[in-house]
């Protein structure tokens, strides 16, 4: 470790070859690992575009605004899904954002100890219920029991016997990112809340919900995401797997985005079809990643806004 | 201010109680009450959604559960309900078990431990975060589109024999293997983050490189929050139904698609639980109710298991490091 003079040299300081070339190894190993993430990103954009692209640049404009959408015929009115998409999480917002925000606010501000140790799993226990079971959930109770209770006249599949069900899988989803945003809320706002002679519930909605808004709307934003994106509880409960005229009832049945990609691939060997069919699928999809995609970095930002706070 | 009040007892509860009752005068607080069973109420409806939806299932399955359950389960798909069987989509669930387990596990891992231990603050870092966390609300069925175009396209030759068209399962564990990918990737680099930094720099004080005190110390201590997120990614993929229609999932004529150790089978074409409930659900009929509810039942008991297990395991361990 020294050399002739007793001396420390540069040498002895740099360690064991053999060491630092295992730790060489690992870390081109993991670096690479991660750069697959990047990768993952390109070939969904690259297995999107080519044939979305040939859509675009072949389909004639007025086949886009008709009376439905009926890809096999080549009508594809983009209205008819954007439309039933919209509706399914409206519907699943209205049930989802006061259920999930309400368990919150109950997990993260009034639970005792021993509640909250059995409650919070229960929630999280929901979330992972797969798609393909509210789907059928949606269409065999909530449909009868639930939306044609309810509502005359309304048919076996319908719309918002869907959205309820999609309802159903974004509650964890809020609730778990909304319950974070405010249990990061620091406890002196609280204590200074109740000295000033607050209640606890004035507290809650004046302080602690105000100072967690932006994680509150992350967790709405991240909800409407993934509600847009849900594909089995539409494609199951929601009918119209052939194709749907343009509708905004939601007790009837109807076509969202991503049910119209599944329910053209669904059933056939190949996704084929007259003209530009097989396209159209590609072209949903490319809107859909693209309208996700701006909403997840929106979501993003107001996330690092709450963490940057406290 | 707590509605919970305790009985006039002793100890700080029922004192607090007290000291908020003679702060508010001896006055009920009427709104604060309402809030709180207001979101109590939330909650509860949230559970109970899950509670109904469950027994739902097992109640409309329950002819099946109870009166043929060994056959249902080691039987072929049928075009009768009441000789159906699931065996099949047992097998294709579980194969695509295995690829996330031997895929995504490793890889995402790695990915997690290359982001919080060795990456530097640069702008490809920044990137790489970025860009996981979009993947992770990606919807699945684009995810499907992605696997359509790669994998049995593609390379049809690579991931099935001729007469598949590649729709078979090693497409579709590849899918989902990138499908819940990031969901891991996010996971464990969560787990990697909460492993105390006076950990590492005692590793690093004694003159370990950052490999040895990554899997010495950093990954034992870590392992079991990372064994928490890699659990519910497989349950994840394992009830996953879209991207499995995308890829080509049938539910009718599958040879050699039923035995579960059979190499050869992942070159065929292939179905698995998610695609036969939502074939069996599109199926009119009590009879047909009550088969896709038993396939449920299967599917949920697998799922939720997995999902219970890894949380339960999380809480313990949280618990134990205060």
């Amino acid at each position: 470790m020294t050399d002739a003079t007793g001396s420390l040299t540069i040498d002895a300081l740099s360690g064991d070859r053999r060491r630092m070339r295992a730790d060489m190894v690992t870390r081109l190993l993991v670096l690479a690992a991660a750069v697959t993430s990047i990768l993952i990103s390109a070939l969904i954009i690259f297995s999107l575009a080519g044939e979305a692209w040939t859509f675009v640049s072949q389909v004639e404009v007025a086949s886009l605004w008709t009376d439905g959408w009926f890809p096999r015929r080549g009508l594809y009115d983009i209205k008819t899904i954007v439309v039933g998409s919209l509706l399914v999480t409206a519907v699943a917002m209205l049930l989802a954002v006061p259920l999930g925000l309400g368990a919150a606010v109950y997990l993260s501000e009034y639970a005792p100890r021993q509640v909250r140790k059995v409650l919070k799993p229960a929630v999280e226990i929901l979330a992972g219920i797969p798609s393909v079971v509210l789907g059928f959930f949606a269409l065999t109770f909530i449909s009868p029991e639930v939306v044609q209770r309810f509502a005359e006249g309304a048919t076996q599949f319908n719309l918002a016997a869907a959205g309820l069900g999609v309802g159903i899988l974004t509650i964890p989803l809020i609730a778990a990112v909304s319950e974070d945003a405010m249990r990061s809320v620091p406890n002196s706002l609280r204590e200074a809340s109740a000295a000033m002679g607050a209640r606890k519930a004035v507290t809650v909605v004046r302080v602690v919900i105000p100072a967690a808004v932006s994680g509150l709307v992350a967790s709405f934003i991240v909800a409407v995401s993934r509600a847009i994106g849900e594909t089995m509880v539409v494609f199951i409960a929601a009918g119209a797997t052939g194709g749907a005229l343009f509708t905004t009832d939601v007790f009837g049945p109807g076509q969202t985005m991503t049910a119209a990609m599944a329910s053209q691939a669904a059933g056939t060997d190949q996704v084929r079809g007259a003209g530009l069919t097989f396209q159209s699928l590609f072209f949903v999809g490319m809107l859909l990643f693209i309208v996700t995609l701006v909403l997840n970095l929106l979501a993003d930002r107001f996330v690092r806004r709450v963490r940057q706070r406290y | 201010m707590t509605v919970l009040s305790t009985p006039s007892g002793t100890g700080p509860q029922a004192a607090r109680a007290r000291v908020e009752q003679a702060l508010r005068g001896g006055k009920v607080d009427v709104w604060g009450r309402a809030f709180h069973l207001v979101v109590l109420a939330a909650l509860l409806l949230a559970v109970l959604a899950l509670v109904v939806l469950l027994v739902d299932m097992l109640t409309t399955g329950a002819p099946v559960l109870t009166g043929r359950l060994g056959g249902f389960l080691d039987g072929a798909l049928r075009s009768q309900p009441g000789a159906s069987g699931i065996r099949q989509g047992l097998v294709g669930t579980f194969w695509i078990g295995v690829f996330v387990v031997l895929l995504s596990f490793p890889l995402g891992i790695a990915a997690a431990i290359h982001l919080e231990e060795y990456a530097a603050r640069t702008r490809l870092t920044r990137f790489i975060d970025v860009n996981i966390r979009n993947l992770a609300g990606v919807p699945s069925v684009v995810y499907g589109i992605l696997g359509f175009t790669i994998f049995t396209k593609a390379l049809r030759d690579v991931t099935g024999s001729p007469g598949s068209n590649g729709r078979t399962i090693v497409s579709a564990g590849l899918t989902l293997a990138i499908l819940v990918l990031p969901i891991v990737i996010i996971t464990a680099s969560e787990a990697l983050r909460a492993v105390p930094s006076g950990l590492r720099e005692a590793g690093f004080g004694v003159g370990a490189t950052r490999s040895e005190v990554v899997r010495h110390h950093v990954l034992p201590y870590a392992a079991p929050g990372i064994f928490t997120g890699t659990v519910l990614a497989l349950a994840r993929a394992l009830g996953e139904a879209a991207p499995l229609i995308l890829v080509g999932a049938t539910s009718g004529y599958l040879t050699g698609a039923d035995r579960f150790l059979e190499l050869g089978a992942l070159r065929e074409r292939f179905t698995a639980m998610p695609t036969v409930i939502t074939t069996w659900a599109g199926r009119p009929g009590r009879e047909w109710e009550e088969v896709t509810a038993a396939a449920i039942v299967i599917l949920l008991a697998v799922v939720l298991l997995a999902n219970t297990t890894a949380i339960v395991l999380r809480n313990r361990f949280e618990k134990k490091r205060g």
